[in-house]
């Protein structure tokens, strides 16, 4: 009962519904009494505590009330999300107008300036590796052709006029079929090989691929002697860039063998050509036709030509046309007698020295009148 | 301009005396601007609702303190309260914090936030403590307290004979209150 005596006598106090008289009582009370003191300062806090709540809960309930007022007159609009690319589509739709006509007008410039500014005729810059005997050559060797013509009563093939270009292949049957360069071939009345110790044997052309440039050629000589297994495979994956890689051909006009080295410099060819490779090695003309060789001694492309602009830019055929070759071949024809190309690399091993031993004998030069 | 601003100073102090006019003024001027904050960064239009409504409160009790200067505009003020209690709250999910800069510009509201969830807490406690205080003792000391009703009229009402009679009842409800309220609020702080 005193409690509640008291807790009136602090709400009033507090309140300020005391008297004068029963304030200054109660103060005196609350000075004597250290209890009354905390009591008073408890329910102090304790009203406060109160009246914030009873403040938000009014405040939250009148909030609430608006709340739903607003959403009742459409002031608050809560439809069902639009898709936020429609929402950004409308947020950004005038930047997104300007950057697109910036983007037409630009690319419209660019395109008129590359017109402009192109050579017109780039193809001509693309000169194929075939060697060109000189003319003049003929006349001085005029002497000459009486010691060739009696050296051709003794090795009745050896052609009696000089070649009217030269390039390089390659066996990839030891029955006597080379791949060469198409464009090494393609306007032979007829075609000679030799090999690195000179022995000449007449070749006819089975076929011939101007895109990829890849012509397919077969020894027709009995003197020929089957090569049993060839010490190189054909690569059937695109190489990739940076790989070392080395040739071997007939550059020189006097049938003797080069070597040379370079590596991989783009996975396309020329004008990003995707039937060949680019590469990055010192070459003439005579190394038409001539295989390209990764690490491993696989071949891995027929080396084709060069872009006349740069120094030491050349394209190969990629090694996959000649996959692509055999089976057109297959399908065209109706032998028994496939070409069927090695597939075991021996030369993983070796040196380089001692791989190109072995290759040289596989690589010959074709001559085609 | 400066109309604008002592417009806005007129509108909080109406605010702090419960002028619901008030509150409706600036539901309508701001309300949208929140709701297409949160809902743009991951939020629901009750999370919208629920952001809005305790800026409003952060901004009733610091109307209501007198020492409150804006010193901004309303609408700057209410975005960065928005703003830092939804990031707060996405933090607490642990979602993933949208990047929320750029939209408008913000002022510092840290300590306003801070001051606020501590009275969100003690709030949270009376409601505990008034929901286990059960009835009538609880619509009784709402009637006095939150109401403000007299003691005649909460006689009646409760159909107690005389006013001293619902005034003493109100002091035993009152005992028992603070008794839950206290043991709740030393069990928080200790925690």
């Amino acid at each position: 009962m005193e409690e509640l005596q008291l807790l009136d006598a602090i709400e009033r106090y507090l309140n300020g519904q005391m008297s004068a008289e029963e304030k200054q009582r109660f103060e005196q009370l609350r000075k004597e009494n250290p209890d009354v003191d905390q009591r008073v300062v408890e329910h102090t806090f304790f009203l406060h505590q109160m009246e914030q709540f009873g403040d938000i809960k009014n405040l939250k309930s009148t909030l609430n009330d608006i709340h739903s007022q607003l959403r009742a007159e459409g002031a608050i609009k809560e439809e069902k999300r639009k898709a936020t690319i429609v929402e950004l589509w409308k947020k950004y739709k005038r930047v997104v107008a300007v950057a697109a006509s910036i983007a037409g007008i630009t690319a419209i410039s660019i395109s008129v300036i590359a017109y402009l500014f192109t050579p017109k005729a780039n193809h001509s810059e693309y000169r194929q590796l075939a060697q060109r005997f000189a003319r003049l050559e003929n006349k001085q060797k005029g002497t000459e052709i009486e010691i060739s013509q009696l050296k051709n009563q003794i090795s009745t093939t050896k052609p009696k006029a000089d070649p009217k270009l030269g390039g390089t292949g390659f066996l990839i049957d030891g029955k006597g079929y080379l791949v060469t360069s198409a464009h090494v071939v393609v306007n032979a009345d007829s075609v000679y090989v030799q090999n690195v110790k000179g022995d000449y044997y007449k070749a006819s052309t089975i076929y011939i691929n101007k895109q990829s440039d890849i012509a397919i050629l077969k020894i027709e000589d009995n003197r020929f002697q089957f090569v049993k297994s060839l010490p190189y495979s054909i690569s059937k994956n695109n190489s990739d860039l940076g790989e070392e890689i080395f040739t071997l051909g007939y550059p020189r006009s006097n049938a003797e063998i080069v070597y040379n080295r370079g590596y991989l410099s783009a996975g396309t060819g020329y004008n990003g050509d995707t039937l060949a490779y680019q590469i990055a090695i010192s070459a003439n003309p005579g190394n038409s036709g001539g295989p390209i060789f990764n690490e491993a001694g696989d071949v891995i492309g027929v080396l084709s030509g060069k872009q006349e602009s740069a120094e030491g830019v050349f394209f190969s055929s990629r090694s996959k046309n000649i996959y692509t070759a055999l089976q057109e071949i297959r399908k065209d024809s109706t032998s028994e007698d496939r070409i069927k190309l090695p597939v075991t690399v021996p030369l993983r091993t070796l040196n380089r020295t001692q791989q190109i031993k072995r290759i040289e004998e596989c690589v010959f030069m074709v001559k085609s009148y | 301009m400066k109309s604008e601003a002592s417009e806005e100073i007129r509108l909080l102090q109406r605010l702090a005396q419960n002028d619901r006019q008030a509150a409706e003024t600036i539901y309508r001027q701001h309300y949208n601007m929140v709701q297409s904050l949160v809902t743009n960064n991951n939020g629901s239009f009750d999370d919208a609702r629920d952001i809005f409504q305790e800026a409003i409160i952060v901004l009733y009790q610091k109307a209501k303190s007198g020492s409150f200067e804006l010193n901004c505009q309303l609408k700057t003020y209410l975005y960065s309260v928005c703003r830092r209690l939804w990031l707060k709250r996405l933090q607490q999910q642990q979602q993933y914090l949208p990047d929320m800069n750029g939209l408008a510009d913000t002022v510092p509201v840290e300590e306003e936030i801070e001051a606020h969830s501590q009275r969100n807490a003690q709030f949270t406690m009376m409601e505990k403590a008034m929901l286990h205080l059960g009835e009538p003792c609880r619509s009784l000391l709402e009637a006095f307290y939150l109401q403000k009703k007299n003691m005649t009229e909460i006689a009646s009402h409760f159909g107690y004979t005389n006013a001293d009679n619902a005034k003493n009842q109100k002091y035993k409800c009152l005992m028992r209150l603070r008794k839950l309220f206290f043991a709740e609020y030393k069990n928080n702080n200790n925690v």
